[in-house]
C-alpha cells in the first residue's frame, strides 16, 4: 500500500533532494534551483496524496521505521493536524523556491548548489518536526532546520551574518531549553514517543518534574515561533537576509514552532496538565495579545518595507497563539486557519518587497510613489490584495480567521482577546493603507512644490519574469479562493480539533 | 421561500461590468455605454422581484458556505427589494449624470471612476439582499474597500485625508459589527435575519442586550451618519459630486439607515427593543442628531457641507422613525429612505452642475444664479422644499407619517424634534434659493445652463420628489410595499 507509505515518502524526498541538488549542482549551478523546485514539488504532491488519503481513510497512520516498533523504533505520526501543516509549508515553499530563480541572483551567484541543498535541508527539517511521533526525533529535527536557516538568512545584506548569529545563539539556547524538557520528562517516564507518553502523563499529574519540563518545552519552542517577548532575533534576521531566504522561512518558519506548541499542549500534555500548577496557556494568550499590539505597533513605525513585515510577522504569529489558548473549537480553527492564511499573504507580501528590492534597490518605504503602479501593475495589485487579507476584510482570507477567533474569544467570555484581534485590524490597516496611498496615489505634497506643475518621473513597464509572476499571483488569487471556501478548510480543522 | 438566481445576477453584474470598464478605457463612449447598460438591466433585475416583494413572497439563494454552517445568502426580502429599487433606480440617472460631470469637469482617472462606482453598487445591492449578518458584513465591508478610491479620487491632500478619515470610522464600525455578531451567534446560535428578531425566546441579561445594541449602534451608526460617529461625511464631501449625491446620500449611507432597521426589525426584534428600551437610546442620539446637524448646516457656507449636514440630519430622521418602535412610524421611516434619496440627490446634481458650469462652490457666491441655470434652480427648489417638509413633495408625506407614528407611541417629543427641524432645514435651505433667484449676481454673462446630460437627471430626480409626493403608489407602490414590511416586522412581535 503506497498510502501507508506517505509520511515516510514525504521527508525522504526531501531528504534525497538534499543530495541530488548539491550533486548536480556543483556541476552546473543552475541546475539546482529547479531541482530544488521539484523537491519541494514532489513533496507537496505526496503531502496532498497523504492529505486526500486521510481524508477518506479518517485514520492516521503511525509509521514504524525499518519495521521496528515503538518503543525500540521511532516511529512517524500523520495524523490531520500533521498531514494540515505538512501541505501548507510544503506548497508554500514550493512557489517560494520557483520565484527565488532571479530575485536573489546577487547574493547567491557561485553558491547556489549551496543554497538550494540548505534549503532542502531545511525542508527536511520542517517536515520532520511536524511528522515525527517521537520527542526526541523532534529536537534532531528542529537543529537540523535551525542550522540550515541559519545559514541561509546569513545570506544577504552586510548586517546579514551578524543577526544571523544572534538567531543562531538564541535559537540554540531555545533549542537547549526544549531538550532539557524532555530530558526531565524521559526520567519520569522512561519514553520519548509521544503517544506512549501522552498515556502515561496523567499519572504523573503532580509531579515537579513534569511542570518543570512544561515550562521548559513551552519557553524553548515559543523562541523558535517567536512569541513575544521571545522574538528579538526575527526583525533583523528576515530584514537582512537575501530576499528569496527570507521569503521562504517567514511565512513557515515561526509556524512550526507554533504547530510544535500545538502538539505539546494539546497531544501530548493535554490542557489539564499543562494548566495544572499554572496558567499556562492563559499566560501565552496574555504574551500574544501583547505580541500582537507590539508587533503591530513597530510595524507602524518603519519605513524599510522588509522589517516593517517582519515585525507584522511577530504580531500575526499572536494571533495563532492567541488561538491555542483560547482551547476551544472556534479558536483552534482561527489559530489553524490563519496558520494557512500568514503563510500565504506573508509569503506573498515578501515576495513583492523582494522583487521591490531587486528591482528598485531598495524597498524603503518613503521612496514609494505612484510609478510602481505604472512599472508593476501586476505586483501591486497582488500586493494589495494580500495587504487586504491581512488587513483582514472580506471576501479574502485574513477576514476569516479574524472571525473565527473573535467567536472563540465570545465563547471564553474573553473580552480583551476580542478587542485585541479587533485593534490589532485597525493597526494594520494603518500600515498597509500607508503604503497603498503611495503606490495607487501623486504624492500631493511633492505636487504642491513645483507650482502645481508634477515632475512627471520617467518609467517603463517592467517586464517582470514570469518566474516572479506566476507564483505571487497564485499565492495572492489564492488568498481569494480560501476567503470563499474556508468553510470546507475549518469543516476539516473542526474535525480534526483535539476536543471532545 | 423560493429559490431563484436573480437576486445574485442584480449583483454580478455591475462586478463583472467592471472588466468591459477597464478594457475600454481608452474609449469613453463605449466605456460608458457599459456603465448605463449594466445600470438598466440591474434595474430591471431589481424590478423583476417587486412583484413577489408586494405579495410579501421572497427568493432565496445560498451560494457556497462562508462559515460552517454559515451560507453566503442571498434574500430578497420585500425590505431588500425596496432598497435595491431605490439604489438601482437612481444609479441609472447618476450614470448619465456622471457622464456629464466627469467630462465636464474634466476628471482624471474615469476608468477608475466609474469601475469603483459599479463596483459600490454591487456592493450595495449585495447588502440589501444579504440574508444573514456575516453575508451582510461581506458586502458592508466591499462597499467600505470600494468606496474608497472614489472618495481619495481628486488625490490632492484634502481628499487624502478625507480618505483616512472615511477608512478610520468605516473599519472600525465593521470591526464593531464583527464583534456584536460574534456575541449575537454565541448567545442565539444564528445570525439569519428574522423579522421579529434572533431573541425572542432567549433570557439575556440587560446588560448582555444592551452590550450587543451598543456594538451594533457603533458599527451600523457610522454609516448612518449618527452623531458622534458623522464626521466622515462630510469630510468624504471631498469627492466628485455624483459620489457624494448617489453614495453619500443614497447608497452607503442609506446602508447604514437599512442596517439600522435590520438589526432593530430582524436581528433584535422590535419587541425586545421595547422590552429593554434600546429604542430610547436611539431616539434621544437620533433626535439630538437631527436638531445638531441642521444647526451646525446653517454655519456651512460650503454647498456641499451644507447638505452633508443636512444628511446627517434627514438619516436620523430615519432612525428616529425607526426607534418609535409604532407601524406608522416604521411606514414612514422606511419612506423617507426613498423621499430622502430622490431629494438630496436633486440637490447634490445641483451643486455639481453649478462647479462645473460656473465653478461656484460656495454659498455666498450663489447670488442670481437661477437666471443662467433656471432648470437646476428650479430642481434644487424643489428638493429644499421637499427637504423642509412642504407639501405635496415626498418628503412631507414620509415626515407625516413618522409624526403620526410618534402620537401613536404617545410620544410628543419626537414630533416636536420633527416639526422643529422642518423650520431648521427651511432656515437654512431658503436663504440659498433667496440668493439665487432675488439678488443680482456677478460674472454670469457668458453662461448658459448647464449641459444636458446633467440637467435631465436632475430634472427627472426633481419631478420624483414630486410625483411620489402626490401619488405615494404611483410607480413601484412605494408606499404598499412600506406598509407591507413594516406590518410584518410588527405582527410577528405582538403576541
Amino acid at each position: 500500500m503506497m498510502e501507508s507509505q506517505i509520511p515516510a515518502l514525504i521527508a525522504l524526498t526531501l531528504a534525497l533532494f538534499a543530495i541530488i541538488v548539491p550533486a548536480f549542482g556543483l556541476k552546473n549551478e543552475n541546475y539546482a534551483q529547479p531541482l530544488a523546485v521539484i523537491g519541494a514539488g514532489v513533496a507537496s504532491l505526496f503531502s496532498l496524496v497523504g492529505l486526500i488519503n486521510f481524508l477518506n481513510s479518517g485514520e492516521a497512520i503511525r509509521y514504524s521505521f525499518g519495521g521496528w516498533t515503538v518503543p525500540v523504533g521511532v516511529e512517524f505520526l500523520y495524523d490531520g493536524i500533521a498531514a494540515f501543516f505538512v501541505l501548507v509549508i510544503n506548497s508554500v515553499a514550493f512557489f517560494v523556491l520557483i520565484y527565488s530563480l532571479h530575485v536573489s541572483e546577487k547574493d547567491l551567484s557561485g553558491r547556489k548548489a549551496a543554497y538550494y541543498a540548505l534549503t532542502m535541508l531545511m525542508m527536511l527539517g520542517f517536515n520532520g518536526i511536524v511528522l515525527t511521533g517521537d520527542l526526541f526525533t523532534l529536537f534532531v529535527f528542529l537543529e537540523i532546520s535551525s542550522l540550515a536557516s541559519y545559514g541561509l538568512l546569513a545570506i544577504g545584506d552586510k548586517p546579514a551574518p551578524y543577526s544571523a548569529y544572534r538567531y543562531l545563539i538564541i535559537g540554540t539556547i531555545g533549542g537547549s531549553l526544549y531538550l532539557l524538557g524532555i530530558g526531565f520528562l524521559y526520567t519520569v517516564t522512561g519514553t520519548l514517543n509521544i503517544i506512549d507518553m501522552s498515556g502515561m502523563l496523567p499519572q504523573l499529574f503532580e509531579n515537579n518534574a513534569v511542570f518543570g519540563a512544561i515550562i521548559l518545552m513551552v519557553v524553548g519552542i515559543a523562541v523558535k515561533a517567536a512569541l513575544f517577548p521571545m522574538h528579538g532575533w526575527l526583525p533583523d534576521a528576515y530584514t537582512f537576509s537575501t530576499s528569496s531566504s527570507t521569503a521562504l522561512i517567514a511565512p513557515i518558519g515561526t509556524k512550526i514552532g507554533a504547530y510544535t506548541l500545538f502538539r505539546i499542549v494539546f497531544w501530548l500534555f493535554g490542557l489539564d496538565i499543562v494548566n495544572f500548577f499554572a496558567p499556562v496557556t492563559y499566560t501565552l494568550g496574555l504574551l500574544a495579545c501583547i505580541g500582537i499590539l507590539y508587533g503591530s505597533i513597530m510595524a507602524i513605525a518603519q519605513t524599510e518595507f522588509k522589517k516593517m513585515l517582519a515585525y507584522s510577522s511577530v504580531s500575526q504569529i499572536g494571533y495563532i497563539i492567541m488561538g491555542l489558548s483560547l482551547a476551544n473549537p472556534w479558536g483552534f480553527a482561527g489559530a489553524l486557519l490563519h496558520v494557512l492564511n500568514h503563510s500565504v499573504m506573508k509569503a506573498a507580501l515578501f515576495m513583492v518587497s523582494g522583487y521591490l528590492r531587486m528591482k528598485e534597490g531598495h524597498s524603503d518605504i518613503r521612496h514609494f510613489n505612484d510609478t510602481y503602479r505604472k512599472k508593476y501593475p501586476w505586483m501591486m495589485a497582488f500586493f494589495t490584495l494580500a495587504a487586504i487579507s491581512m488587513v483582514g476584510l472580506p471576501p479574502l482570507a485574513g477576514f476569516f480567521s479574524k472571525w473565527y477567533l473573535a467567536l472563540g474569544s465570545v465563547n471564553n467570555s474573553n473580552w480583551l482577546f476580542l478587542t485585541v484581534i479587533l485593534t490589532s485590524t485597525l493597526l494594520n490597516a494603518v500600515y498597509f493603507f500607508r503604503i497603498l496611498e503611495r503606490v495607487y496615489m501623486k504624492n500631493p505634497d511633492q505636487a504642491g512644490d513645483t507650482n502645481g506643475e508634477i515632475a512627471v518621473q520617467e518609467y517603463t513597464l517592467d517586464p517582470t519574469p514570469a518566474s516572479v509572476l506566476i507564483p505571487t499571483g497564485i499565492l495572492a488569487i489564492g488568498l481569494l479562493v480560501i476567503g470563499l471556501t474556508n468553510a470546507i478548510i475549518v469543516g476539516f480543522i473542526l474535525n480534526i480539533a483535539p476536543f471532545g | 421561500m423560493d429559490l431563484s438566481l436573480v437576486p445574485l445576477l442584480a449583483i454580478l453584474v455591475s462586478l463583472a461590468a467592471v472588466v468591459p470598464i477597464m478594457l475600454s478605457s481608452r474609449n469613453p463612449n463605449v466605456r460608458e455605454f457599459w456603465t448605463i447598460l449594466t445600470a438598466v438591466i440591474k434595474f430591471g433585475l431589481v424590478l423583476s422581484l417587486l412583484p413577489g416583494a408586494l405579495e410579501g413572497r421572497s427568493v432565496a439563494i445560498h451560494l457556497v458556505d462562508l462559515a460552517p454552517g454559515i451560507p453566503l445568502g442571498l434574500n430578497a426580502d420585500p425590505m431588500g427589494v425596496y432598497f435595491a429599487l431605490i439604489a438601482s433606480g437612481l444609479w441609472i440617472l447618476t450614470s448619465f449624470y456622471s457622464i456629464g460631470y466627469m467630462r465636464g469637469a474634466d476628471e482624471k482617472k474615469q476608468t477608475r471612476y466609474f469601475s469603483y462606482f459599479a463596483v459600490c453598487l454591487s456592493a450595495t445591492i449585495g447588502i440589501a439582499f444579504s440574508s444573514n449578518l456575516i453575508t451582510f458584513i461581506f458586502f458592508y465591508e466591499i462597499l467600505t474597500l470600494a468606496t474608497y478610491p472614489l472618495v481619495i479620487h481628486n488625490e490632492n491632500r484634502e481628499a487624502i485625508n478625507a480618505g483616512r478619515k472615511y477608512l478610520a470610522f468605516t473599519l472600525t464600525a465593521g470591526l464593531l459589527l464583527i464583534a456584536a455578531s460574534a456575541l449575537v451567534y454565541h448567545y442565539t446560535g444564528s445570525l439569519d435575519f428574522t423579522p421579529g428578531g434572533l431573541f425572542t425566546e432567549t433570557d439575556l441579561p440587560p446588560t448582555t442586550l444592551l452590550i450587543i445594541f451598543i456594538l451594533f449602534l457603533g458599527g451600523v451608526g457610522v454609516k448612518a451618519g449618527i452623531m458622534p460617529l458623522h464626521s466622515w461625511l462630510p469630510a468624504a464631501m471631498a469627492a466628485p459630486t455624483p459620489v457624494s449625491a448617489l453614495l453619500h446620500a443614497v447608497a452607503v449611507v442609506k446602508s447604514g439607515v437599512f442596517a439600522v432597521i435590520r438589526v432593530v426589525g430582524f436581528v433584535i426584534g422590535t419587541g425586545v427593543m421595547a422590552e429593554y428600551n434600546l429604542n430610547d437610546i436611539l431616539i434621544v442620539l437620533s433626535g439630538l442628531t437631527i436638531i445638531i446637524a441642521s444647526l451646525i448646516a446653517f454655519a456651512q457656507d460650503n454647498l456641499k457641507r451644507r447638505l452633508a449636514y443636512s444628511t446627517v440630519g434627514h438619516l436620523s430622521y430615519i432612525v428616529l422613525a425607526v426607534a418609535l418602535l409604532t407601524p406608522t412610524g416604521m411606514t414612514g421611516g422606511i419612506m423617507h429612505i426613498a423621499a430622502h434619496a430622490t431629494m438630496k440627490i436633486t440637490l447634490f446634481f445641483c451643486a455639481g452642475a453649478i462647479y462645473v458650469n460656473l465653478h461656484r462652490t460656495e454659498i455666498s457666491e450663489l447670488n442670481g444664479i437661477s437666471k443662467v441655470m433656471p432648470w437646476t434652480m428650479g430642481a434644487f427648489a424643489v428638493g429644499s422644499l421637499g427637504l423642509a417638509g412642504v407639501p405635496p413633495i415626498n418628503g412631507f408625506f414620509s415626515k407625516w407619517n413618522i409624526i403620526m407614528g410618534s402620537l401613536d407611541g404617545d410620544m410628543l417629543i419626537p414630533a416636536l424634534i420633527l416639526i422643529f427641524s422642518g423650520l431648521l432645514n427651511a432656515g437654512y435651505f431658503f436663504p440659498i434659493l433667496y440668493r439665487a433667484y432675488f439678488k443680482k449676481g456677478e460674472g454670469l454673462e457668458h453662461h448658459k445652463e448647464a449641459s444636458p446630460f446633467m440637467v435631465v437627471p436632475i430634472v427627472i430626480t426633481a419631478a420624483l420628489s414630486l410625483l411620489f409626493g402626490l401619488f405615494p403608489n404611483l410607480f413601484f407602490n412605494f408606499f404598499d410595499l412600506a406598509t407591507q414590511i413594516s406590518t410584518t416586522l410588527f405582527n410577528v412581535t405582538t403576541p
